[in-house]
């Protein structure tokens, strides 16, 4: 229709102005509307007005096509706008998007779907090959792999057998599970996961709330600006017509609208991104704190180390090997201490207790039993001077068991707690990605730390503290970094939930566990892969690059297209184009957030 | 207390900048936010005062972005 105008209609007059006001209006009825009905709310500085001023200012000066096709233009942008502002919510939201929608019980012999808030901890449930898990329970019967990327990242499936625990939000790929559960819906992790994404949205980020005051100064700023143009040149140049066509081009570039929507769609994008690698953020400020980390403190067990003890090294004296483990394990039988534990996994065989004759836990220092007429004493250091038998060290690093028969030295087992795989790949991509200074804190002792520290390759270790001692040396750290780097603390919960919060940014792994954990961290990894520490501040540094872009190039175009109106150089086509075409451009921008981790 | 309410039909993200920063000015509101990406309203107020604050929020939700509803459940 605008271009049968332009070539059938007169250029000039009333009825040039008559005949482009009709595709005016069926372009841009709704904003006239909305200016009109905003502005009986004392809404005066809203888009539609500044778009409705700014056109019919294009009409009063005698520029019919320009009023007609740029309000074309401006809807059309807005079009787009909302379609990429609504596609990149759903891809967000799909990310997300691991409730479950149903849970199957069997009643009377019958499946029947039930809500899975309606199931109470102890029912059964059912769940079919190719079923989300609804609640987290354990497995009763049946054997399956489970697919739990959507909450780890990890995509290698793990194979689930009775007795297993299972989380949910997961997918049952294969076999028919019947499942007790333990935790009622609310409480279950998918509940916990939606509800930390969902709150994550309202911690807003500096950057955010910079943008937002900028934008409440901007508009009117640019408004009266507009004003100053239209009014002041002409007085001492002349040419009305001209200034005041400048001026309306300021009216269109005033909404500050690409930056509001991009900046919080960056975050919200990388906090997306991050979720789908398991790594849960609380929100925007934190993805930004995290994107300035210098230090980064680990706790060691169960943190870098899995926590699990093992027997390392037998080191047998005037008695064969298997004959050290067997004596160790049988006197650690009665005991339920972890290295206790260890051994007697080591032994591999359940011992046979007929032959224990008397047992005696020795508290602190170990443990004393007769075993087959034989008096075995299995303990530490202390233990063996107590009872004045000469022992030796061992040059292992970890924790030494010594052992002697009838007050002879049988020698001694050494247990130590393995190392992650990812524990070195960990702490060396986070040297690659500039992190200042990597510590390690510990209650071990100082050669179980200090060796630990060293395969690492931890620039600082700390041993030997006591959970207490921990926050008090984070508290060191805290004050003698670098002024604007951030403190990152790394733990897997247990016991460290105050210096989790005490850090610039506390990080607990393993979520699955400890809600005192999820509370006090500000980012949770779903799996207890210390290699994710990397990636979160991968993550955090893309997304705030981004969000920087965007704020340097809305601003930049549309600083320049002021400078160029003011001077006559930029049409009203340039002004609309720095206002929508600017926001479309920083929305896809912003996109690339969801794909930070790769 | 902390509820959080569902916004309907916000599509001006500067709009929600707006309610946001007049609904933290009602008297009684700890904290307030509000989420163009979610659509999501959360408001932190005294538990006494709440509805009578929450009745003001939809007020001024309705005066910035008229075509924009809370929801209350």
């Amino acid at each position: 229709m605008l271009v049968a105008l332009k070539i059938f209609a007169p250029e000039e007059g009333w009825i040039a102005a008559l005949l482009y006001a009709v595709p005016y209006a069926v372009i841009g009825y709704d904003v006239v509307f909305k200016a009109a009905r905003n502005i009986a709310h004392g809404q005066v500085f809203d888009e539609n007005f500044l778009m409705m001023i700014a056109t019919v200012g294009a009409f009063a000066t005698g520029e019919y096509i320009e009023a007609a096709a740029v309000m074309l233009f401006y809807q059309v942008g807005e079009l787009f706008q909302s379609v990429a502002v609504g596609k990149s919510r759903r891809s967000i939201s799909a990310l997300m998007d691991i409730r479950p929608d149903h849970a199957n019980i069997e009643v009377d012999g019958v499946l029947t779907e039930a809500d899975p808030e309606d199931v109470a901890v102890g029912d059964e449930i059912i769940i079919k090959p190719g079923e989300r898990i609804p609640l987290d329970g354990v497995v009763l019967e049946g054997e399956g792999t489970v697919d739990t990327s959507a909450l780890t990242g990890e995509s290698l499936p793990r194979t689930v057998r009775p007795g297993d625990d299972v989380v949910s939000g997961c997918i049952n790929q294969t076999g028919l599970l019947k499942v007790q559960v333990t935790k009622p819906f609310g409480e279950s992790t998918v509940a916990r996961i939606l509800e930390l994404v969902e709150n994550s949205a309202s911690k807003k980020a500096h950057a955010e709330n910079f943008i937002t005051r900028f934008a409440r100064v901007y508009t009117p700023a640019v408004c009266f600006a507009a004003l100053a143009l239209a009014v002041i040149p002409p007085i001492f140049a002349g040419g009305w017509l001209t200034w005041l066509h400048r001026a309306l081009i300021f009216l269109v570039i005033s909404c500050p609208c690409a930056l509001v929507i991009s900046v919080p769609l960056s975050f919200f994008g990388g906090i997306g991104g991050a979720s789908r690698e398991g790594i849960l953020v609380k929100g925007g400020s934190y993805l930004e704190v995290l994107s300035r980390s210098g230090t980064v403190v680990f706790d060691k067990t169960g943190t870098l180390t899995k926590g699990v003890f093992n027997v390392t090294a037998v080191h047998p004296q005037e008695i064969p090997e298997a004959r050290l483990l067997e004596l160790a394990a049988y006197a650690e039988s009665y005991s339920t201490h972890p290295i206790a534990k260890s051994i007697l996994d080591a032994l591999n065989e359940e011992p046979d207790r007929s032959c224990i004759a008397s047992y005696e836990e020795l508290s602190g220092r170990g443990v004393k039993a007769v075993i087959d007429g034989d008096e075995v004493c299995v303990g530490n250091d202390k233990l063996m001077e107590e009872i004045g038998v000469k022992w030796h060290p061992c040059h292992h690093a970890g924790t030494t068991v010594h052992a002697a028969v009838n007050g002879r030295y049988a020698g001694h087992i050494v247990i130590s707690d393995e190392l992650k795989e990812t524990s070195r790949e960990a702490v060396s991509a986070l040297k690659a990605q500039g992190v200042g200074k990597t510590v390690m804190l510990t209650g071990d002792s100082r050669a179980v730390g200090e060796d630990t520290a060293k395969r690492l390759g931890m620039d600082e270790v700390h041993t030997e503290l006591l959970p207490a001692d921990k926050v008090e040396k984070v508290e060191e750290l805290l004050s003698s970094k670098a002024a604007g780097s951030a403190l990152v603390f790394v733990g897997d919960g247990i016991n460290d939930a105050p210096v989790l919060s005490r850090a610039d940014i506390g990080i607990a792994m393993g979520a699955m566990g400890s809600d005192a954990a999820i509370e006090a961290a500000d980012i949770v990894l779903m799996d207890d892969d210390p290699a994710k520490v990397a990636l979160a501040i991968r993550i955090s540094r893309k997304t705030l690059r981004i969000v920087r872009e965007n704020i340097i190039f809305a601003l930049g175009v549309k600083a320049a297209v002021l400078i160029l109106g003011a001077l006559g150089f930029a049409s009203m086509w340039a002004a609309v184009f720095a206002d929508v075409g600017v926001s479309v451009i920083a929305i896809l921008n912003a996109m690339r957030c969801l794909r930070a981790a790769k | 207390m902390k509820k959080t309410f569902k916004l309907d039909e916000l599509d001006c993200a500067n709009c929600g900048a707006k309610m946001e920063t007049a609904i933290k000015k009602i008297d009684g509101v700890k904290d307030c936010s509000v989420s163009f990406m979610t659509q999501k309203l959360t408001l932190e107020a005294d538990d006494d005062k709440f509805d009578g604050i929450l009745a003001q929020a939809v007020k001024i939700c309705r005066k910035i972005e008229p075509d924009c509803e809370i929801v209350i459940k």
